[in-house]
């Protein structure tokens, strides 16, 4: 099934929870609201023909200038062979998105490390750490105005240029 | 009870109970294969949950690639994977000429799959070379890194360096193959072969490997999808999924090869073994391809004109390529400037490490080692 069926799919089924689909990009994506997200994951997961069993690929995009982050989930189907590539918008400050750990085991960790590196809370997440940070580490190093520390407990981040 | 001829009274009430133990195995552990760490929760012998703590090796690739340019990136992506650097090579390639609409030479994409399954056979010869290693026999370890070895200076001639390569760039490759190449990769094949048999009749039928390997942290193909396992690891489990085969890219339709999956030929299906075997068959899988490929290769440059200041149209791309850890998956984001806005690289050693918790519940501790192996964990892919 090609990617524009399979949003008309979604569309039919969560109708306004569909917020926008960009079928002309070089792969397709739909936009969908975060508090629906895991309805929609586990409807692609359990339809007989749409079959995505499994989350290869999940991550964010800070877009500091529309004051968003952007969470991008790559599904992919097996059975059928065909992507579902779905994101979800939330703001820079204090954004949460419900976790879909509970559809792929893969996301725990996929979304700790978005967590980690962007700031973005996942809801009822089993374990929401950072996870290739240091555990006191301040900031979310991926975000766009992320300003990179001098020192780390008295460790210099910066050295002096060998080229003069 | 009585012993040794005398009455004596045992108390077995309060004081014989065992405490569960709380173990630190690495950061620094011959076995892990680079800098990672498990804490281990062991009821003597058995433990009850080895809870794996990353980010030791963490060099922030991702965060590198937004500041050094679609060209600048390529030596660094060598480093995600420094055991199989053509494929993130590749991998970055491919998705940046995704981007950027360019189309490869038919002759650069052959020299790419040249250079990428000589990698492979030398990534799954470090595989199984430790796996054994790790578990306790020294002498095939010798052996595979021997072949080894051979392709490390095959990848020398080829580009100059025996593990970071650089070989591709964004279009194509570096360079075309040296004079006389097919000559010398065609006679390493052809001895290769051979020690693949002997190394069969040493390793794979030894009892004392199966006693370790077979039927240990065996992975059900739904724990295994639901974790997003990836390659070898994936088809062990019996799952016939090979991005090369199912999602072509590159000539590989072009080529003719089989996807082996496990069998359970010494316990369970998607056992230690498994995985370690589906490696050395996917070796020989490798050897067909090259084969092949020397035949069909056509003459021409092995480079698209590429600008030097590449700026990709805005838009997010991902791409998939089977790397010897199993699909690596690229997802990049341009905003129309000489810098890519993100990048990301979700790669099959990232997936392995997260299931460890889960399937090494009530192993002895001694097979930690031999999950860590079997799932080919190289821990700076893991951290980026």
């Amino acid at each position: 099934m090609d990617a524009t069926e399979i949003f008309e799919r979604l569309r039919a089924q969560f109708s306004d929870k569909i917020v926008s689909v960009d079928a002309e990009a070089v792969d397709p994506s739909a936009v969908v609201e975060g508090d629906a997200i895991v309805d929609v994951c586990k409807f692609l997961r359990d339809t007989e023909d749409l079959r995505c069993n499994v989350l290869t690929n999940q991550t964010g995009v800070d877009y500091k200038e529309d004051g968003y982050i952007e969470v991008v989930y790559h599904l992919y189907s097996y059975t059928h062979r065909h992507y579902a590539i779905l994101k979800v918008r939330t703001p820079r400050d204090q954004g949460t998105i419900p976790s879909v750990e509970s559809v792929w085991k893969a996301a725990n960790w996929l979304e700790r490390e978005i967590y980690d590196l962007l700031g973005v809370r996942f809801s009822s997440h089993s374990d929401l750490r950072r996870i290739l940070m240091p555990e006191d580490w301040v900031g979310h190093p991926l975000r766009k105005d992320f300003v990179e520390p001098t020192e780390y407990h008295g460790i210099s981040t910066t050295r002096e240029s060998l080229l003069r | 009870m009585s012993v040794a001829g005398f009455e004596v009274e045992v108390d077995r009430g309060s004081g014989l109970e065992t405490e569960e133990m709380t173990l630190n195995m690495g950061p620094q552990h011959p076995s892990t294969h680079g800098v990672l760490r498990f804490v281990v929760k062991a009821d003597g012998e058995v433990m009850r949950r080895a809870v794996p703590d990353i980010g030791y090796l963490h060099r922030s690739i991702e965060k590198i690639s937004e500041k050094v340019g679609y060209h600048g990136f390529m030596p660094y992506t060598d480093r995600v994977d420094y055991v199989a650097a053509m494929f993130c090579n590749q991998g970055w390639g491919m998705v940046t000429e995704k981007l950027a609409g360019i189309e490869v030479p038919k002759r650069g994409e052959y020299c790419r799959v040249i250079a990428a399954e000589l990698n492979r056979i030398s990534s799954h010869l470090l595989a199984v070379g430790t796996m054994i290693l790790d578990i306790g026999a020294i002498t095939p370890f010798f052996h595979a890194f021997r072949e080894r070895e051979k392709i490390n200076d095959l990848l020398e001639e080829l580009c100059g360096a025996r593990l970071t390569y650089n070989y591709m760039r964004v279009g194509g490759v570096a360079w075309d193959l040296p004079p006389g190449y097919e000559e010398k990769v065609l006679a390493f094949l052809n001895q290769l072969e051979p020690m693949l048999d002997e190394h069969y009749d040493l390793v794979s039928e030894n009892t004392l490997f199966r006693g370790r390997a077979a039927s240990v942290a065996t992975i059900s193909a739904e724990t295994a999808i639901s974790y997003n396992l990836v390659g070898p690891n994936l088809r062990a489990s019996g799952v016939r999924y090979d991005v090369r085969r199912d999602e072509p890219y590159s000539v590989y339709p072009e080529l003719e090869f089989d996807v082996p999956v496990g069998t359970g030929m010494a316990g369970e299906v998607g056992d230690s073994f498994d995985r370690y075997y589906l490696r050395v068959q996917e070796i020989r899988e490798s050897v067909k391809i090259l084969r092949q490929c020397f035949q069909q290769i056509p003459d021409g440059p092995v480079v698209a004109k590429v600008p030097r200041k590449l700026k990709p149209p805005a838009g997010d791309a991902q791409i998939r390529v089977e790397s010897a850890r199993g699909d690596m998956s690229w997802y990049a984001v341009s905003d129309g400037s000489e810098f890519p806005y993100r990048c990301k690289v979700r790669t099959g050693s990232f997936a392995a490490m997260s299931i460890i918790e889960e399937i090494s519940q009530g192993l002895m501790l001694a097979d930690l080692v031999t999950v860590i192996a079997s799932l080919d964990i190289v821990a700076p892919e893991v951290d980026r």
